[in-house]
């Protein structure tokens, strides 16, 4: 263990801890943008700059180490003042339209400006930025006049996903997240898994499929199982008015055990067949061509009778059972064992091995 | 008046750069000799002893950077960084040209120090034929077998200033984007392919073989005692003569204005010298007197950094100058870090409406706490210094801006 003081008091880390680190073990805020526990350090956003005393330059708490006997403050007003203008710098950048940004309410760029109260920029000099917005996907919206560069994006995308679809093209402040020669998404590896979506701090990256249908603080968020496949993946099903209107991710250990918030493209913007008109809720019977409602009993009933007059009239080896992967281990272990216990054949296989 | 003194540019016009038999003959890889007589710590010793301090910029004690690197690494590199980048500087090619082995040979010595096989020279982009004398001078090196087993190859540069950086250099020969690293760890650590790395200037190497062979007592003696040595300057701008010299570190920046520089061209008078490259302060005439070692230009808001001495006669017009830098500065940033990505842009912006006289007290205090802030946030050196011609000419000459805002 180290001890350093920060804001005058002293506080234990393990070695090896960052600054950041040690905050946190303490209760201290900082801010920070750039900074994402999951993915690969950056360093860059300067927003958790702390000052160190003896040490002309502020450092980026997020990446310096955590020393023995430093005295760290995390609010001095050389740090607010930096704070301040760096939001600033953002700001400038950034196409504040909050009031249809599906961002708005969960957007720490819009937070932090609240916090160190940035009402507006002393630095809107020059062109605004300007970036087209046509990126025809279906299920992600890529804004980049609400980009302010923390590049989570081309990190989780690295990281997490290990795709590299994104990376960042030119220079200074025109620099900018790319796809390979700046091409669309669907001509790009990109598999939409939406990672950068889930990782984004600002508008700039959001979900076509939830666009308009509400925000962040108006959904109750319900964990569930993902039921494209057997992974077990969790979902956070976003609920307004008692209808699914987004996937989003829990990326606690606890909460999310076997994912971390991370999902594919189907369990992040499949989820549209929840409320479809189409979607089956009860068995149906096919009579004269016909299908008619029916109740489980009486579906399964049917079923049941039906597989036995087929075993007695052909043979159990008649029957063959296919199974899928978007059901659990368990689930396909209690189908195997019904077709070799109950129906008495062999004949059962698995999507997975096709 | 001072006078020359040689030490990096000994064989200088004396020798033929494309003939290692010259160099040999001048006494030549008798320094790396010497040094292979040494055991690794001792050498590591007497060049601390020496105090060589970094001639890139940043002036760290040489021996000291070495010690970093953990001696008993499997793998470990010595990069020679010749980016060379600062407008106005051009002293690594000219050491290089004229004696391209003693920069070989440095860089032997110091493989020998920390246990290194192999050598990059990460070469500027707008100097290829650099390239091709350096790739000549190894392969007659190699035919001479006077370094042994250590290799050198050269990395050629594609024009980004940052890459000047060591970490977006070391970015840079891996075949990355050139953008700085977040440090620690430091390249001593973890630097080229994630193994150790010491990164010198071509001017701290072609310094070691002379004091390998001389003593480190012998170096420590010549110029200022906590930054001793000399120093290559290239003089630059409304000077006489544009030269590139060798000094001691005690010269004072007039002397080297008027001695060597033969003071401001047709007769006019000085009005402004900008020491240390694009990234340096603007020092004004009541400050010449200052000797050029790094921390007495540090003392008045400059740097030494690369050496560059850029002369401003009493007609150049500092607002606009400044303005060209801050340009310059937009065009360079790599985009990694808010402070510098956003604030090299808005801080042009600035300096233009300044510079067309459209721009009120207002926007000179946004500029200065703007660059305020950048010297103390950015990530990396470039936008940390980025904003000092900035600063020391919104202080050394502030009537000169404020004339711009008159014309509103």
């Amino acid at each position: 263990m180290i001890t350093l003081t920060i804001n005058g008091k002293e506080v234990q880390t393990p070695k090896g801890s960052t600054i950041l680190e040690a905050c946190q073990q303490a209760g201290i805020p900082i801010p920070t943008l750039c900074y994402d526990p999951d993915l690969r350090l950056a360093g860059s956003c300067r927003m958790c700059l702390v000052e160190i005393k003896g040490r002309p330059l502020y450092a980026a708490s997020c990446v310096a180490p955590a020393e023995n006997g430093i005295v760290v403050e995390t609010e001095s007003p050389g740090i607010v003042a930096a704070r301040k203008v760096i939001l600033e710098l953002l700001s400038a950048r950034h196409n504040f339209n909050c009031q249809v940004c599906e961002k708005n309410g969960n957007c720490k760029l819009q937070d932090y400006c609240y916090q160190y109260g940035v009402k507006e920029s002393r630095f809107n000099y020059g062109e605004p930025t300007n970036y087209p917005i046509n990126d025809p996907n279906p299920f992600f919206e890529r804004d980049y006049n609400k980009c302010i560069m923390c590049t989570r994006c081309v990190r989780a995308c690295e990281d997490i996903s290990i795709v590299r679809a994104i990376s960042v093209e030119n220079r200074g402040h025109h620099a900018k997240i790319s796809t390979a020669f700046d091409g669309n998404l669907t001509d790009s590896p990109c598999v939409f898994c939406g990672q950068c979506v889930m990782v984004c701090p600002t508008g700039a990256l959001t979900s076509k499929v939830s666009a308009g249908l509400g925000r962040s603080y108006e959904v109750d968020k319900v964990l569930t199982t993902c039921s494209y496949c057997g992974t077990g993946c969790t979902l956070e099903l976003n609920v307004k008015d008692d209808r699914v209107v987004g996937v989003t991710s829990n990326r606690t250990d606890t909460g999310s055990p076997v994912n971390k918030g991370a999902l594919c493209v189907k369990g992040r913007f499949g989820w549209d067949f929840i409320n479809s008109p189409e979607r089956l809720t009860t068995p149906l019977i096919k009579e004269n061509g016909e299908f008619r409602k029916a109740s489980w009993d009486e579906a399964l009933d049917l079923v049941a009778k039906r597989l036995g007059e087929i075993k007695t009239e052909f043979g159990a080896d008649s029957m063959a059972v296919f199974t899928s992967a978007r059901v659990t281990n368990e689930e396909n272990y209690i189908a195997q064992k019904f077709t070799r216990a109950v129906l008495g054949t062999n004949n059962v296989d698995h999507c997975a091995r096709l | 008046m001072i006078e020359e003194k040689r030490i990096v540019l000994r064989n200088a016009d004396l020798i033929d750069p494309e003939k290692i038999e010259d160099y040999l003959l001048a006494g030549g890889y008798q320094g790396l000799e010497k040094a292979r007589s040494m055991s690794s710590p001792d050498l590591i010793a007497e060049i601390k002893k020496s105090n060589l301090r970094g001639r890139g910029g940043a002036a760290f004690n040489c021996g000291l950077k070495w010690s970093f690197a953990p001696a008993d690494a499997p793998v470990s590199y010595v990069v020679c960084n010749f980016d060379e980048g600062e407008p106005g500087t051009y002293k690594d090619r000219i050491i290089v040209q004229k004696d391209p082995q003693s920069l070989l040979e440095g860089m032997a010595i110091c493989g020998h120090a920390v246990n290194s096989k192999q050598g990059y020279i990460y070469c500027r982009g707008e100097y290829p034929y650099v390239v091709d004398l350096l790739n000549r001078a190894i392969d007659q090196a190699r035919g001479k077998g006077v370094l042994g087993d250590f290799d050198i190859e050269v990395r050629m540069g594609g024009g980004a200033y940052v890459c000047g950086e060591e970490t977006a250099l070391i970015e840079s020969i891996e075949g990355h984007r050139g953008e700085p690293r977040i440090k620690p760890p430091f390249p001593g650590v973890a630097g080229l392919w994630a193994q150790p790395t010491v990164v010198n200037n071509v001017e701290t190497f072609t310094n070691l073989p002379s004091i390998v062979l001389n003593g480190a007592e012998w170096f420590a003696a010549i110029g200022a005692p906590n930054y001793p040595g000399t120093k290559v300057l290239t003089l630059t701008g409304d000077v006489t003569n544009r030269v590139s010299i060798e000094v001691p570190t005690t010269a004072t920046l007039r002397e080297v204005i008027y001695d060597f520089g033969g003071g401001i061209k047709e007769g006019k008078k000085f009005k402004a010298v900008q020491v240390g490259g694009t990234s340096g302060g603007f020092i004004p005439e009541s400050l010449l007197d200052t000797p050029i070692d790094f921390d007495s230009m540090r003392g008045i808001g400059a740097t030494l950094g690369t050496g560059a001495v850029f002369v401003m006669d009493e007609t150049r017009d500092i607002v606009d100058i400044t303005t060209r830098i801050a340009k310059f500065f937009e065009h360079e940033s790599c985009g990694k870090c808010n402070p510098c990505r956003e604030g090299t842009f808005r801080a042009y912006e600035i300096m233009k409406k300044i510079n067309q006289g459209q721009a009120s007290v207002q926007d000179i205090e946004n500029l200065t706490i703007l660059s305020q802030v950048m010297e103390k946030a950015c990530l990396c050196g470039l936008g940390q210094a980025a904003p000092s011609p900035i600063l020391t000419t919104l202080k050394h000459f502030y009537p000169e801006y404020q004339a711009r805002l008159q014309l509103n």
